[in-house]
């Protein structure tokens, strides 16, 4: 196993806390109301911090000049490992919810076993994020019983979302070439191992929220091997586009 | 970053380190938040681990940059680095810090099992600040900082900060 491998491996962790951290940002100032922004610009700060965490430690693992802006704001598309979940735009805020439950419950289930990693740096990024995630997971949930459970509207819209994204969260589970590897060095996680258990959580929240599970066997994926959706281009010129229109500036 | 496991403060540094304060919360000194994890001069130079609350808290920046401004001023160099494990628990917040909290209208955290009654709604424990009533409840999980959730008193009808359990 090489530092490289490594390194593409907490790519696939990181970006998908960096890209869902960028969505959750354009919400910010833009919540259904005062509460629910706070909340969601809250979860984003938290994702975006576990982000340098990890770019921090890819920047030292590469052992080259680059550092985690470097990382974060200079690569191109093809280059970031994000799953297709992560990068759907923000429809509306129960899509938002949607998203950011399909994503939560894989999230804290990765981390749960990350933290028992050999690596010492991943297990205290994961051990840290633990209990930020944990929060996220109940905020989501919550809300996901209160829009199904809610009026004829909040329901029909939630329920499409959940029809939508639902092709998405299968990829969550892929193992790239470099995961294999990561894991058979007891690093990484099987995450196939974790599929079970996600959608058994994912089920009771959605059964609990009288909203129906997609009987769909049909799912996306390309993310984590760094094929892209549509929507990918235009996250990232707004997200790169003051290091880009002015190169090294810092705060 | 590095694993700080042990918090191995030398005691002749604590005085600068208490003048240092959470920008956020500026009553409490980072000694009193339980941030610092060790303190010892190298080489004349104060070597500072400090710890996160939360991953992206935005306050780690400047509390950074604040101690090195306490130490410049007792003319020691100082230099500050980010540990990640043993990850920060609302444990470490000293009694003075809780103290300091209550009496800045937050309220302070609750034991873990207490704390996710009180965030679920289940119980009225939480303590106003104000009017030290527990007729209180939680309106939202996060409230101004990530650290926080956001109750309303019904006795004195006063919105207020609670600082969530972190374990």
């Amino acid at each position: 196993m090489k530092n490289e491998n490594i390194i593409q491996y907490i790519y696939g962790i990181a970006d998908n806390t960096l890209i869902l951290g960028q969505r959750l940002s354009e919400l910010c100032g833009h919540g259904p109301n005062l509460e629910t922004d706070i909340a969601l610009t809250n979860m984003a700060l938290d994702l975006l911090g576990q982000t340098r965490s990890y770019y921090q430690y890819v920047a030292q693992l590469s052992g080259d000049e680059k550092t985690e802006d470097d990382i974060a704001f200079l690569r191109i598309e093809r280059q970031y490992k994000n799953v297709l979940l992560v990068e759907q735009p923000n429809r509306h805020f129960g899509y938002v919810i949607t998203r950011q439950f399909f994503y939560d419950v894989f999230h804290l289930l990765l981390l749960q076993e990350l933290q028992d990693s050999t690596d010492e740096t991943l297990a205290a990024i994961a051990k840290k994020g633990i209990k930020e995630v944990s929060y996220h997971q109940r905020f989501s949930s919550d809300w996901i019983k209160r829009l199904g459970d809610g009026t004829e509207e909040s329901h029909k819209k939630a329920q499409e979302a959940v029809d939508d994204l639902w092709r998405f969260t299968d990829e969550l589970f892929h193992m790239t070439e470099d995961d294999t590897i990561v894991m058979q060095n007891e690093i990484g996680v099987d995450t196939v191992t974790l599929k079970e258990k996600y959608y058994q959580r994912v089920r009771e929240v959605l059964e609990e929220a009288t909203l129906s599970v997609p009987e769909t066997k049909w799912f996306q994926k390309g993310g984590k091997e760094g094929i892209h959706s549509e929507h990918m281009g235009y996250l990232l010129s707004d997200l790169q586009y003051m290091q880009r229109a002015y190169p090294n500036m810092k705060w | 970053m590095t694993i700080a496991l042990e918090q191995d403060i030398d005691p002749k540094l604590i005085p600068i380190l208490e003048e240092v304060h959470d920008p956020e919360i500026p009553v409490l000194s980072i000694m009193d938040m339980g941030v610092v994890r060790f303190a010892h001069m190298k080489d004349n130079i104060a070597q500072i681990k400090i710890t996160p609350t939360y991953s992206g808290c935005p306050a780690m920046d400047v509390m950074g940059d604040d101690i090195i401004h306490a130490f410049a001023k007792a003319n020691i160099k100082a230099k500050v680095s980010l540990v990640l494990s043993p990850a920060w628990t609302t444990d470490w917040i000293t009694h003075r810090g809780r103290k300091a909290l209550e009496e800045y209208g937050i309220a302070a955290p609750l034991n873990e099992e207490a704390d996710k009654e009180a965030l679920l709604n289940n119980k009225k424990i939480v303590k106003c600040p104000q009017c030290r009533s527990t007729n209180t409840k939680m309106v939202s999980q996060f409230g101004s900082t990530a650290c926080k959730a956001l109750f309303k008193c019904d006795e004195c009808l006063e919105p207020f900060d609670y600082f969530k359990c972190l374990k």
